[in-house]
């Protein structure tokens, strides 16, 4: 009954769904199936060719794992983050919540270039790190750096409702019976956070991936060593040569689609946990 | 919950310690380099930066294309907003994916697919080129560009807002004899107003500061289609450091404004609830 009184009741749907749909096309619908059009006219051996050059495969590689690195060392960070915030009171709390949002808020290349001066041999981080002969500007280790400062509000942010939401009576209860906090976080909290865990983690991985502003000034873009997926596609736009940036373009879109497919996967079954039992 | 033991001071204090030194080297330090690294060789320089000719029109141009994405984000988020939470309909879930699309792609992928869509080898090329009018390395494309990669950001923000809300309130108000306009206005926006400055705020902070986008469809140049990040990218490719930092400081002068709105929005949005 509610689903037919609904569409009677409340005005504006065709309306709404004029507007929604007209700039959905527009802005989304339209672009995305010029790049499906785009593709029809490409052959899978040109494809294949493109995304099988060594220098792309090399990229790849760089690519995949600095993002995965990035991402696995704010998923840590973002619990210890997260649960610092849930959990503790202490001075410039608020200060520090609100700078968690930072890396939404400053436009990637401005936190590129900054990275990059601290972390060069001149830097006030480099130079430090010089003396133990590590580089880290120019190098993947740089690239690591940038896409953690991306992808720390990601973490934090999806555990921390949950955090605030556990039921802290288990906690109490396990400790009164004598289970060591070690044993308290991994047996009661972590199962309960995981799933805001393994979502943060793909959203940042998604997001580090695809990243451009912030890495570009800190790789030093070498190839087969620091060259990023992203950034051979905009040398093959630069060069007009569009085939082969769309070919590569559509493996970091399947790659997107997957990491998209995954999280809808772990959140949909943490819903049916909360409502099933 | 609250066990005083020295083993649980210890360990807040030790985690407590870890978060501050993180957040102090990856975040606080790199806006203190820009400050310090902008004011180098002196408060001429860095005027002298900032009041060029070349970034007041960048200046110009970045608030140009940010003030499109929130009006275009902003009539495209209410409106899907109510239509995904207040209607039930066949192929819901599929328009909430695609809304989500943009923000999941890469900004380059981003760029790449406007640039296929208007540009020289797409069909649509010829009759624009008859209009006279140009997209792709003009600032239609940047405009586009800015409020693709913004666009599920007010949404995203009003969805959930409305979706606790119910339908409950609008039907009664309907069947009571209100108009349309005095439902939303009177009823659904008291609700969703901070979400709705939320997402305003978050669109603003993307759109000012979409790098990857922007840079496929700008042809770079000076003082046409150059908005701040791309012009901070020219200053420090040029070896300019000091001026890229300086120009690189006006846009952390918006982000801090941006988070301390923000803050503001969340405070007052927890104890309106």
């Amino acid at each position: 009954m509610k689903t037919k009184a609904n569409k009677r009741v409340i005005p504006f749907f065709g309306l709404s769904m004029g507007v929604t749909l007209s700039i959905l096309s527009i802005i989304v619908l339209i672009p995305l199936a010029s790049l499906v059009i785009f593709t029809a006219k490409m052959s899978w051996e040109d494809i294949f060719a493109t995304i099988t050059r060594s220098r792309v495969l090399a990229s790849f590689e760089v690519s995949f794992l600095t993002a995965f690195i990035a991402s696995a060392i704010n998923a840590v960070m973002g619990v210890v983050l997260a649960w610092v915030l849930v959990r503790y009171d202490f001075p410039f709390k608020r200060l520090l919540d609100g700078m968690i949002e930072l890396p939404f808020a400053l436009p990637t290349a401005v936190a590129g270039i900054a990275l990059t001066s601290l972390t060069t041999n001149n830097g006030l981080i480099g130079s430090f790190f010089d003396k133990f002969g590590i580089q880290i500007a120019y190098t993947r280790i740089g690239i690591t750096v940038a896409l953690v400062f991306i992808g720390i509000p990601f973490v934090v942010r999806s555990v921390q409702p949950v955090l605030e939401k556990l039921d802290s009576t288990y906690e109490e209860a396990a400790g009164v019976l004598g289970a060591s906090r070690i044993k308290i976080f991994w047996k009661i909290i972590f199962p309960e956070i995981r799933p805001a865990v393994l979502t943060g983690f793909a959203l940042a991985f998604g997001r580090c991936l695809g990243e451009y502003g912030s890495v570009v000034f800190i790789a030093g873009n070498k190839p087969y060593e620091t060259e990023i997926t992203p950034l051979i596609i905009m040398s093959e736009l630069q060069e007009y040569d569009y085939s082969s940036a769309t070919a590569i373009a559509l493996v970091m879109l399947l790659a997107a689609f997957l990491i998209l497919f995954f999280v809808n996967i772990v959140q949909a079954r943490s819903t049916k946990k909360l409502k099933g039992d | 919950m609250h066990e005083d033991t020295i083993g649980s001071k210890v360990l807040k204090w030790f985690l407590i310690g870890i978060s501050a030194l993180f957040i102090f080297l990856m975040l606080i330090l790199p806006l203190i380099t820009v400050i310090t690294e902008s004011l180098k060789s002196g408060i001429e320089t860095y005027w002298e930066a900032v009041s060029d000719e070349y970034t007041v029109k960048a200046v110009w141009l970045t608030i140009e294309a940010t003030v499109f994405a929130v009006i275009i984000n902003t009539i495209f988020g209410v409106f899907a907003a109510w239509l995904i939470t207040k209607f039930h309909f066949k192929g819901k879930k599929l328009l909430a994916t695609f809304i989500d699309i943009p923000v999941t792609v890469s900004p380059v992928i981003a760029g790449l697919i406007f640039v296929l869509t208007f540009g020289r080898q797409s069909f649509i090329y010829p009759y624009l080129q008859d209009m006279g009018i140009q997209v792709v390395f003009a600032v239609p494309g940047i405009v586009l560009a800015t409020i693709f990669v913004t666009f599920p950001f007010i949404s995203r923000e009003l969805i959930p807002v409305l979706e606790a809300q119910g339908t409950d309130e609008e039907e009664a108000a309907a069947l009571m004899g209100a108009n349309g306009f005095t439902i939303f206005r009177r009823i659904t926006f008291p609700h969703i107003k901070w979400a709705f400055l939320y997402g305003v705020v978050l669109c603003a902070a993307r759109a000012m500061g979409e790098f990857g986008a922007v840079s496929v469809l700008s042809g770079h140049l000076r003082g046409k289609t150059n908005t701040l990040p791309l012009h901070v990218e020219i200053l420090f490719n040029e070896f300019k450091y000091v001026p890229a930092f300086a120009v690189s400081s006006i846009l952390v002068m918006m982000a801090i404004v941006i988070l301390v709105i923000r803050s503001i929005v969340e405070y007052r949005g927890k104890r309106d609830a």
